[in-house]
């Protein structure tokens, strides 16, 4: 079994049917639940074998669905929404930010909303605007959810059982873009979700790269074409955005003085300046061998002309370029 | 349905006393001493509003009593009760302590919310009151998730989302009044129709005043009441959870009733109020629905002047004594501003 191919849908899939077997308290709402189309592989057959009443496909209302989740928490379950595009997960917005987030704190930490809000980033193929926010930054700007944003094919997994576990509200954000990525899996271990944070994927000496979700596995490829330059990569896979742990940041940093922070969302208040400015305030300029960079979105709307697309994300080529260049 | 709604929203209508016939003694009384006691701590915290010793904003219900006593009344502590901005009654109904109550919107640790809400979020859960906050409509959607868990947890509770005629306007409502019918929730939705959003009359805001149409439009079994008639209330709240708890799916109450102060705090708001009169105002407090259920026990020689007098005192005492207790309540601690952000 050890030796089975997961792929980072399947792996999402299976956290869903180990939590809807261990734990009656599990339930799941969302739009195309029923459907075998709308969210990948990665809830394939869930209302077949734990039926309809525990995998509810719903009505076209994110706003009161995602308050339903809180509510139904409230209440002692442990609810996860599902929003195929995080593009309408706005709608939501009074849900997450005015109910899931402020509850714990306003009513004196005795109640907490243990709801899990999967938001998926689905973009690419001349979608556009409306059909292809990442939306992450918003979130880890929240104080009370947790921002949970995996790049491997075991964190899409095991953070996701985390998230669910977790008693306080989590924002799981998974990205269309990574369901192809396979890797074998070990047997399930339920982790904390409050002890993880970013962590070293890949060890280097000459430059940190900071990034999460689809932008971790950009990093990754950057790394092996970096070494044609013999440039040495360290790669930070930041995991949970919020709260925000940058200590084995800094670490990193004082190992390879120079940092390059990637983010799939825009530049103006950003992840990556969140980044930065969590690792500069705390760390001492003379480690420093270059300034920090950042590579995000420009700062304008996803467009849908593929010729547009093109330019319009970060990709590898971006990232050697920068990373020699701050080298030079 | 419609010529009933049409007269309770005439101020001149129904101010003579309630019909009680049918209903116990032992309840009645208890209705009559619910209803005062809510007045009494609404109009305590009033006070201590206009004497600027509470900080923040209070919403009072004055006037709108009979709702959340005679829905409460037909209510267990296993229930999920939702409230909103204006919730003191909501809370007090289902059995709060009064001190808690104080405490909280005086900002205290032993309040009801730790001293971390006010008196815009209650939270008294271990007496079924789950939770009250000010956005408009916020916690409608939550009342709805509660009674999907109840369903999924096979209990036979239910849940109650109280929530005002301005609420009706946000769109999340009509997404929760389908959801919960969809889904065959039960949760039972009190619609407390005052007539006025903030200082707005609902003849401004909507196109028929009517809040039940929606009820209607999602198939949702509804009743319409005079809001300040506890025995009337007390009825279709029986007759509507009795269907919830069997299974039956939603209700819906729309209640018709008045609020004596204005939006917030302890002014009349008659010069903010866009259709609210000093003249609305004194036929409304002719429609009191403590007095209409005075005047029927004292016709009825279920009790005498003097008896009403003593419980006044008693209840009095009561709330002097918790308000002094509140006043010298501690703060919550410095480090609470951090620690209750997330779960322990």
């Amino acid at each position: 079994m050890q030796n089975k191919l997961y792929n980072y849908g399947t792996a999402i899939l299976s956290a869903f049917e180990y939590l809807l077997e261990k734990y009656p308290e599990v339930f799941v709402m969302g739009q195309g639940l029923w459907s075998p189309w709308y969210v990948g592989n990665s809830m394939t057959n869930l209302d077949k074998k734990f039926g309809k009443k525990r995998i509810i496909d719903t009505p076209v209302s994110e706003s009161a669905c995602t308050g339903a989740a809180v509510g139904a928490s409230l209440a002692g379950l442990k609810p996860i929404v599902v929003h195929p595009r995080m593009d309408f997960m706005l709608y939501a917005m009074d849900a997450i930010v005015n109910q899931a987030a402020k509850w714990s704190h306003m009513i004196g930490g005795q109640a907490n909303p243990c709801v899990t809000i999967r938001g998926i980033i689905n973009r690419g193929g001349e979608q556009g605007a409306q059909h292809s926010q990442a939306l992450h930054a918003w979130f880890a700007h929240i104080p009370g959810l947790r921002v949970v944003m995996p790049y491997s094919v075991a964190d899409a997994r095991d953070l996701f059982i985390a998230s669910v576990l977790c008693k306080d509200p989590v924002i799981f954000i998974d990205d269309r873009w990574l369901y192809e990525q396979e890797d074998t899996l070990s047997p399930i271990v339920e982790l904390d979700l409050k002890k993880e944070g970013p962590k070293c994927i890949a060890t280097g000496k000459d430059l940190t790269i900071v990034a999460s979700g689809y932008s971790t596995l950009l990093a990754m490829k950057a790394k092996d074409e970096l070494e044609k330059y013999k440039i040495s990569a360290e790669i930070m896979d930041l995991r949970v955005l919020n709260p925000l742990d940058s200590s084995p940041l800094i670490e990193s940093i004082k190992k390879t003085g120079r940092l390059i922070v990637i983010d799939g969302g825009w530049k103006n208040c950003g992840m990556a300046g969140e980044v930065i400015a969590a690792i500069v305030e705390n760390l001492d300029l003379n480690h420093f061998k270059s300034s920090p960079q950042r590579i995000t979105l420009p700062d304008a709307p996803a467009p849908t002309s593929r010729e547009l697309e093109k330019i319009y994300y970060p990709d590898v080529h971006k990232i050697i370029n920068m990373s020699r260049f701050i080298l030079q | 349905m419609e010529n009933f709604f049409n007269d309770l929203i005439n101020p001149n209508n129904f101010s003579e006393q309630i019909d009680i016939q049918g209903f116990k003694e032992d309840k009645l009384f208890y209705f009559l001493r619910q209803m005062m006691l809510i007045r009494l701590v609404e109009n305590k915290l009033a006070s201590a509003r206009r004497d600027n010793i509470i900080g923040g904003p209070v919403h009072l219900g004055v006037g709108q009593e009979a709702i959340a006593v005679g829905v409460a009344s037909n209510l267990n502590k296993s229930d999920r009760v939702f409230g909103a901005h204006r919730s003191h009654a909501h809370v007090l109904s289902m059995g709060a302590d009064i001190f808690k109550l104080f405490a909280e919107v005086l900002g205290r640790d032993s309040g009801l919310s730790r001293g971390m809400g006010g008196s815009m979020h209650l939270w008294d859960q271990p007496n079924g009151f789950y939770g009250s906050v000010p956005i408009v409509s916020g916690t409608v959607p939550l009342a709805v998730g509660a009674g999907i868990a109840a369903s999924i947890q096979k209990t036979n509770d239910i849940a109650v989302s109280y929530f005002g005629d301005g609420a009706m306007e946000e769109g999340v409502v009509h997404e929760s009044l389908n959801l919960a019918k969809i889904t065959n929730a039960p949760v039972l939705f009190v619609a407390e129709n005052n007539l006025f959003s903030s200082h707005m009359h609902i003849s401004l805001r909507q196109p028929s005043s009517m809040l039940s149409r929606f009820a209607i439009a999602n198939n949702i079994p509804y009743q319409v009441v005079d809001g300040n008639n506890i025995v009337s209330i007390s009825n279709a709240a029986k007759k509507l959870i009795n269907n919830l708890r069997n299974g039956d799916g939603p209700g819906f109450i729309e209640a018709v009733t008045y609020r004596w102060y204005g939006h917030v705090d302890w002014r009349e708001d008659v010069d903010v109020g866009v259709n609210r009169s000093n003249m609305d105002i004194k036929k409304w407090k002719m429609r009191d629905p403590i007095l209409r259920l005075k005047k029927a026990l004292l016709d009825k020689n279920l009790i005498k002047e003097n008896e009403i007098e003593s419980l006044e005192n008693d209840l009095n005492s009561a709330i002097n004594h918790a308000w002094s207790k509140s006043l010298s309540a501690p703060f919550p601690p410095k480090e609470s501003l951090l620690s209750r952000v997330y779960a322990k």
